[in-house]
Order: structure tokens, then C-alpha cells, then sequence
């Protein structure tokens, strides 16, 4: 972009900022914008993000090995697995937690802004090219994300009744988590923008739920080697990436290889940029 | 010579591979410093002309320039220059009134410490400040209007754009929020308006452009155009039936006929809307129809004058009227229709 500077006589700035100057700080605004609303709508985005993975862990890691029933059976055979599959649903929930944020961040605010507040047009008029303002979108969800990420690691690691084997690989953790976060943000500003505000249903009904139970949040991927087609089957599933990769950098639980972790998120990512970004313009720009 | 507000060029839109078309080939030149309206129907390609121009419709053609900026080029530095009032609220619900107001000066390049002092600056000039902490959902229909031309100037831009500022508002929340955009213009702001209401053009612009289908089809100053139609008074007669039988116009025919006898100054007699309409000049005129109706035998039922309105000059233009199905309301200083 050209810097153009004009001189009006009476009304107006005094000079007109190069766009790349003026899109820098309209990004920073519109961010401190929505941390702002996150900093204000604390007290719902607390239950909201912590309730699920805390009654998860609690059915799953405390009362199953409790009235001995499901994984893990009293014995101290069943105790290994009961404490194996605890850490297994650790790294699981964190994934979940994440993608669901992506959703509850980015998509519904969107497919509100859109179906009917139209908020989204006055956001759109901040002197900043359109398809920023959506990645603008898709930072402060990731933000959100690795907020609450760090929120239910935490609590998911304490409520198990068995002990949950933990190990932190911190190369791994500062570089998948903030990927995982874009990767569940852009996939939510690509639901966002695409479902409108009656097919929300469908949403959860139809794409959610089979994406949070064939995501290898309960289970490894390595384990699902016994159902050979659901193992390929599930490769298409954006959320198996996220949890693998929290798996390899919370545990030492068996996982994907790094390499496929790595670069299935980031073309995941890609993807999901593109055709958010796409949808984003579509919808704001006739 | 000052670069002009807005000047576009054979700006076009067509939708659906060109076979609708919704703005059709507009120059039009707005001077800094003016209140101008663009009047039209429903439908006639205001709002497409006001979206081309605030960077939200990609044009099919032409080019357009803000204060000497491209705007299809360069849209996202137009936006500097541009303050969009569109026609519903979209005022951003997470946040109160004041940071609705901050934030708009964040996204704009201020400063924490300027986009404070342009929000508190903007919350007294629009009467705000003591609805600065509440939630925006709170406000009434014109204070929400009011926030968001508080919004929408406060990083002064070159031209303010209201899109149908004041449909859906009542009459003393309209009527204030002249006064606004006046108060605005008084300070130098350059305004872009559409409007249906012809009395709101007519009250409020410098120039306005009736537009029609697309096109502009006449553009000045609205005594200029109402001059252009007529020069006179309007004079609209309602009469009882005579009795001689024949449908209502072939009746109110008659009787304009017998009245354009006895006032030969006046223009041709025309039937609008169950009465007959007469162009007239100099004084006394009611007194005179009202001598001429008796002297033809006619009962007069309701007689009203008034000048000619910017309704009169687009039925002139286009043959219709401005707003599509039955009249809402009469047009201000005449009869009731029956």
C-alpha cells in the first residue's frame, strides 16, 4: 500500500495514513477489543470452559475406577490400566478443551455477527484490509484457546482417583499448543462463516459430535491399530492431531509420529485459513 | 480547486452475471463541506451506491474517490476517510456505550489516551454521558442512532454516510436527529444521505439526487428542483359528486375543467389521488378557487395549497410515486386523501 497524504481544508484528518501503518493498529485494537470481552465475560467463560473436561475426568478417571466399572477393574492389573488410561484422557481432554474453544470463541460469535446482529459490518469498516480482520478473528480465538488449555491442564491432571503419569516435553508443548490453538481457531472461524444461525444444530448435532468422539480424545490413535479402517478413517479428522500432539507433549503415552502431528496441523491450518478467509469475504463483501 | 468530498464515474453494479443491474453508470460529485441526499425508492440503488462507496460492494464498473482516494483501489485506506451510519444497529453488544466509542478510536490509530478523550468528547456532544457505562442493547431506538453517528465520526472522517438515518425512528427522535446532522455540518463535516422520505431531503440537503432504477434522474438543490417542476403553488380540490353520473375521474375531470374555465392562470387541471390538482400563482388564491367553485356549482369538500413538494417533482420525473404501495400518510400541508 502507498502512503497518500491529502490535506482536507475543513473536516477530516490531516493526513491520511499509509494503510499498512493503519492496519497495524486497527489489528492491535480490534484484538484488545476481544481480549477486552473475554476479560468481561470471565465468569461465563470459566464454567463454560471448565465444567465439560471436569465432569469428563470425573465420570471417566474417579468414579469408573471407583464402583470398578469400565476401564480398569479393582485389581492391581486393572489399577495400571485405570492410571494408563487416565493419562491417556489427560492429554485427550486438554485437545477437546481447545477445539471446543475454537468453536465457542470464534464460530458462534461469527455465525451471530452474521445471521443477525451484523456487527460484523461496522467491525469491517476499521481501516484494515478484510482478510486481516478475520485473522484478527483467528488470533484472539487462539488466545482464548491456549487460556484454556492451561486452565484444564491442571484440573485434569488432579481429579483422576488413580495417579496420572505426566511428563512434560517442552519443545513439544510451546510449539504444538499455540498450533493446536490456531489449527482449532481457524477452524472454527470456517464453521463460523459458513454455518448460519438455524443450521447451528446441525453443527453440533452432525459435525461436532462425531469430530469430539473420533477424535482420539478418549483413546490413542496407536491404539486403534486393533480397527484398522477407523485408524485411516480418522486421519481426516482435524481433532486427532490436536490431542496426539498434546499426547506427545504431556505424556509419555504412545502417539502419532511428530512429523505427521506437525505437518497435518499445519496444513490443517492452511486449509482452514483459506477457506475461512474465503467464506469471511464472501459473506462482508457483495 | 479543494479536492471534491466524493466524485465517482460510471460506478456500476449489476448482480447475477450482469442481469441485474442495481446501480447503473453514476458520476456524481459531492463538495466538501455539503449535506447531500440521495432520494429514491426502495429498491432504486441507494444503499448498493452508499456500500460501493464505503468499500462493502466490489463495483462491476467505474471508479470512485474519497477525498481523492480510490476507493476500489485502495479501500482500506478509504476507510480513514469514511463514517458509515448504515440502517440497522450494529453497535457492538459485548461492550457498554463509552467503549463502543473507545474501541472505534483504537481501530482508527488513537491512542488509549486519545480514543478517552474522544469518547468523552463524543458522550457530551451526543448527550451520552450519562449512559456512558450501559450496555448498548439498553438504548432506546434514537439513542442507539445517536451512538452510532457518535461512532461513526469520531475519527472525523471526510464524508459521514447515513443510509436511511431515521426510518424506524419516531417523529421527535427523527426530527433531533436533524438537528445532529445539521450541528455536524455547521462544524464543517461533509454528509452522504439516503433517504425515502422526501421531506427529510428536502429539510435537510444542500443537493439532492432523485434517483430511479439505478439512475440519477435529476440532481440540485431542492428549491432548484421543485422549481424545475413547477414555479406555483399546488392546489388540490376536493368536490362532491355532482350527480351527473361517470366514474370518479371522469368526474373530477369535469370539475377541473369547469374550475381551469374560470382561472385560466392556473395550469392544467390534473386528477391525483381523488382530487384536482392545480398549479397556481400570486395571492389569495384559496378565496379565488373557492369563488370559482361556487360560481361553477361545485361543493367543495376539502381545499388545501402548498408548495410544491419533492414528492411532486419525482411523480413529474418517473410517473409514480416515491413510496410503492398505498400512501403511508398524507404529504405534509395537504388534504387527506379519501
Amino acid at each position: 500500500m502507498t502512503t497518500t497524504p491529502t490535506t482536507r481544508a475543513t473536516t477530516g484528518p490531516a493526513t491520511v495514513r499509509a494503510g499498512g501503518a493503519a492496519a497495524r493498529t486497527a489489528f492491535i485494537g480490534l484484538l484488545s477489543r476481544d481480549l477486552t470481552v473475554l476479560r468481561k465475560s470471565i465468569k461465563e467463560f470459566l464454567p463454560r470452559t471448565l465444567l465439560q473436561p471436569l465432569l469428563l475426568m470425573f465420570v471417566f478417571t474417579y468414579v469408573f475406577p471407583k464402583i470398578g466399572q469400565g476401564v480398569g477393574g479393582g485389581s492391581a492389573a486393572g489399577e495400571a490400566a485405570a492410571s494408563a488410561f487416565a493419562t491417556v484422557l489427560v492429554a485427550g481432554v486438554v485437545g477437546l478443551s481447545v477445539f471446543f474453544q475454537g468453536v465457542q470463541a470464534v464460530a458462534l460469535p461469527l455465525v451471530q455477527e452474521f445471521g443477525y446482529t451484523k456487527e460484523i459490518e461496522d467491525r469491517v469498516l476499521a481501516p484494515i484490509p478484510v482478510a486481516l480482520v478475520a485473522i484478527e478473528k483467528v488470533t484472539a480465538g487462539a488466545i482464548q484457546c491456549l487460556f484454556a488449555a492451561s486452565l484444564v491442564f491442571p484440573l485434569a491432571s488432579f481429579v483422576p482417583a488413580t495417579p496420572v503419569n505426566l511428563s512434560i516435553h517442552w519443545p513439544l508443548l510451546i510449539t504444538l499448543a499455540p498450533l493446536a490453538c490456531l489449527v482449532a481457531s481457524a477452524l472454527g472461524l470456517s464453521f463460523g462463516t459458513f454455518f448460519e444461525p438455524r443450521s447451528v444444530p446441525v453443527l453440533f448435532g452432525v459435525v461436532i459430535l462425531p469430530i469430539t468422539f473420533l477424535g482420539c480424545t478418549y483413546y490413542s490413535w496407536s491404539s486403534l491399530e486393533s480397527i484398522r479402517w477407523l485408524q485411516i478413517l480418522v486421519l481426516v479428522n482435524p481433532l486427532v492431531y490436536i490431542s496426539e500432539g498434546f499426547r506427545a507433549a504431556l505424556t509419555d503415552s504412545p502417539h502419532m509420529p511428530l512429523w505427521a502431528i506437525y505437518s497435518a496441523q499445519v496444513v490443517f491450518l492452511a486449509l482452514f485459513l483459506r477457506v475461512g478467509i474465503r467464506n469471511f469475504r464472501k459473506r462482508v463483501l457483495s | 480547486m479543494p479536492v471534491a468530498a466524493i466524485s465517482t464515474t460510471g460506478l456500476r453494479k449489476t448482480y447475477r452475471d450482469g442481469q441485474v443491474v442495481a446501480v447503473d453508470g453514476l458520476d456524481l460529485e459531492v463538495r466538501t463541506g455539503e449535506i447531500f441526499g440521495l432520494l429514491g425508492p426502495n429498491g432504486a440503488g441507494k444503499t448498493t451506491t452508499i456500500g460501493m462507496l464505503t468499500t462493502s460492494v466490489v463495483p462491476t464498473g467505474g471508479s470512485a474517490r474519497i477525498g481523492g482516494v480510490d476507493v476500489i483501489g485502495e479501500p482500506a485506506v478509504a476507510k480513514q476517510l469514511i463514517g458509515v451510519v448504515p440502517q440497522f444497529n450494529t453497535l457492538d453488544r459485548a461492550l457498554d456505550v463509552g467503549e463502543n466509542l473507545y474501541f472505534h478510536g483504537r481501530y482508527f490509530g488513537m491512542s488509549r489516551a486519545e480514543a478517552r478523550t474522544a469518547r468523552d468528547e463524543a458522550l457530551q456532544r451526543f448527550n451520552l454521558a450519562d449512559r456512558a457505562t450501559m450496555p448498548v442493547m439498553a438504548l432506546s431506538g434514537g439513542m442507539a442512532q445517536r451512538l452510532m453517528v457518535a461512532r461513526a465520526t469520531l475519527h472525523r472522517p471526510a464524508v459521514l454516510f447515513l443510509d436511511e438515518p431515521t426510518s424506524g425512528l419516531d417523529p421527535q427522535s427523527r426530527l433531533a436527529l436533524w438537528d445532529v446532522v445539521r450541528g455536524l455540518q455547521a462544524d464543517g463535516q461533509t454528509v452522504l444521505l439516503t433517504t425515502h422520505y422526501m421531506e427529510e431531503a428536502d429539510q435537510l440537503c444542500d443537493r439532492v439526487a432523485i434517483m430511479d432504477n439505478g439512475r440519477i434522474v435529476a440532481l440540485d438543490t431542492p428549491a432548484g428542483l421543485k422549481r424545475s417542476v413547477t414555479d406555483g403553488t399546488v392546489v388540490r380540490v376536493h368536490v362532491a359528486d355532482d350527480g351527473l353520473g361517470g366514474t370518479t375521474d371522469e368526474r373530477l375531470a369535469r370539475a377541473g375543467a369547469a374550475l381551469h374555465q374560470r382561472l385560466p392562470d392556473a395550469g392544467t387541471p390534473s386528477v391525483i389521488d381523488n382530487a384536482v390538482q392545480l398549479t397556481m400563482n400570486g395571492e389569495g388564491i384559496l378565496p379565488r378557487v373557492m369563488g370559482a367553485a361556487e360560481d361553477a356549482g361545485l361543493t367543495v369538500t376539502d381545499l388545501s395549497a402548498a408548495e410544491p413538494t419533492l414528492e411532486t417533482v419525482f411523480i413529474a420525473l418517473t410517473g409514480r410515486r416515491l413510496r410503492e404501495g398505498p400512501p403511508q400518510g398524507p404529504p405534509p400541508g395537504m388534504g387527506k386523501p379519501r
